[in-house]
């Protein structure tokens, strides 16, 4: 269960953000996830609450956008949609393909609840 | 050196912030950054650290029982003094398996993980400062007995052997597509177990894996009567030179 790891990764980066702003309570985290990272979003969202308990994170609602396995294939060109285990071309079949979405692992975006710290951040001009 | 940790530093260093964090309307702020960031920066330091000292590392990832520490015993003992060898083992707990490295006459370092599923950069890290990466042509990071958490991580190793054994079935591949597509390389062990156990497929294992788009070459041996061993110490030897040359022409171009 390496989603622990994964969310206390994710907490640091959270947390280092809000540092940087000031802020004191965290409203939304969105993230992008392929299912080719090797996370699977449930159990990221299950073991969020657990790590950030006491920190400015503790109630925030995480929001994976799920992306799609494409593949664009080195054979006859196409892009198509793929199985996680089946990386195939869906018009030739060839396995020759490339993968272009369904890998990551990203913050995308962190939301803030306290207005405060985007006063503090007009202010400093970080 | 580097203050922080002690090393000697590098471009990619992990302590370096290159933040690209910028508001966007509302509370919102746009990070667009990878997850396991600190981990990769981690990882590319320890790459710099290989790289440097043109040391070729190979991530050695299985599910457990498969036989990393048996083919690695097998390796240090056909290689003899062609390329030398040093080993990070990682597990749970114990430290039988260096005990059996050593045994077999390479240098080795545990890691315990305690509960923890999987290696990460910085247990490398913390492991390579006890060995002398100068003395050494390949270093084999044996990663926690895992089919999953592993292959999320990157340790900074340059090859990513991944080990099926005959045992476990030939549908592995499919079962496991994110640990199977980051293969460099897949070997299938206990080859001198295929006549008892009858069903496994070599041939449908490597359809498995070329159906994760992966064009790795495929193994078949034997750590125990040494079928086989001879295309992977080819293979290792052939890596473990193409690293050097690569690593001395950069030298040469950043240095000369």
């Amino acid at each position: 269960m390496h989603e622990l790891a994964i969310c206390q990764a994710l907490l640091r980066q959270v947390l280092e953000v809000a540092e940087e702003r000031g802020t004191q309570r965290i409203g939304r985290i969105k993230l992008r996830i392929g299912p080719l990272s090797g996370i699977e979003p449930e159990l990221l969202k299950t073991a969020f609450p657990l790590v950030a308990a006491g920190t400015p994170g503790e109630d925030a609602n995480i929001e994976i956008d799920d992306i799609p396995v494409r593949v664009r294939c080195q054979n006859c060109g196409s892009t198509s949609q793929a199985l996680t285990n089946r990386l195939l071309c869906r018009d030739c079949g060839s396995w020759r393909v490339k993968l272009i979405s369904g890998y990551e692992m990203l913050l995308v975006s962190v939301e803030f609840l306290d207005a405060q710290s985007f006063n503090k951040w007009e202010r400093t001009g970080v | 050196m580097c203050d922080s940790c002690g090393c000697l530093g590098g471009t990619d260093h992990f302590h370096v912030s290159d933040s690209v964090v910028q508001p966007t309307a509302g509370g919102e702020i746009t990070v667009l950054r990878g997850i396991l960031r600190e981990n990769d920066h981690q990882a590319a330091h320890n790459r710099s650290h290989f790289d440097a000292a043109q040391v070729l590392a190979v991530n050695l990832m299985s599910s457990p029982g498969a036989g990393k520490t048996s083919l690695l015993e097998a390796t240090i003992r056909a290689l003899g003094a062609r390329l030398s060898i040093a080993v990070i083992e990682g597990d749970l707990e114990t430290e039988n398996d260096a005990r059996r490295i050593r045994a077999a006459g390479a240098p080795a370092v545990q890691i315990t993980t305690g509960n923890a599923c999987h290696l990460d950069a910085n247990m490398v890290h913390a492991a390579l400062h006890k060995l002398d990466l100068s003395s050494i042509d390949v270093l084999f990071i044996e990663n926690v007995g895992n089919l999953v958490c592993p292959a999320a991580f990157d340790l900074g190793q340059h090859r990513n052997v991944v080990l099926l054994s005959v045992t476990e079935g030939d549908d592995k591949p499919e079962k496991y597509p994110v640990m199977f597509r980051a293969a460099d390389l897949m070997a299938v062990t206990k080859l001198d177990l295929m006549a008892a156990v009858g069903d496994f497929d070599p041939a449908l294992a490597k359809t498995h894996l070329r159906e994760l788009a992966n064009a790795a070459p495929v193994l078949e041996l034997s750590a125990r009567n040494g079928m086989g061993l001879e295309s992977w110490i080819d293979w290792l030897i052939h890596e473990a030179a193409s690293c050097r040359r690569l690593r001395s022409a950069h030298h040469g171009i950043a240095h000369g």
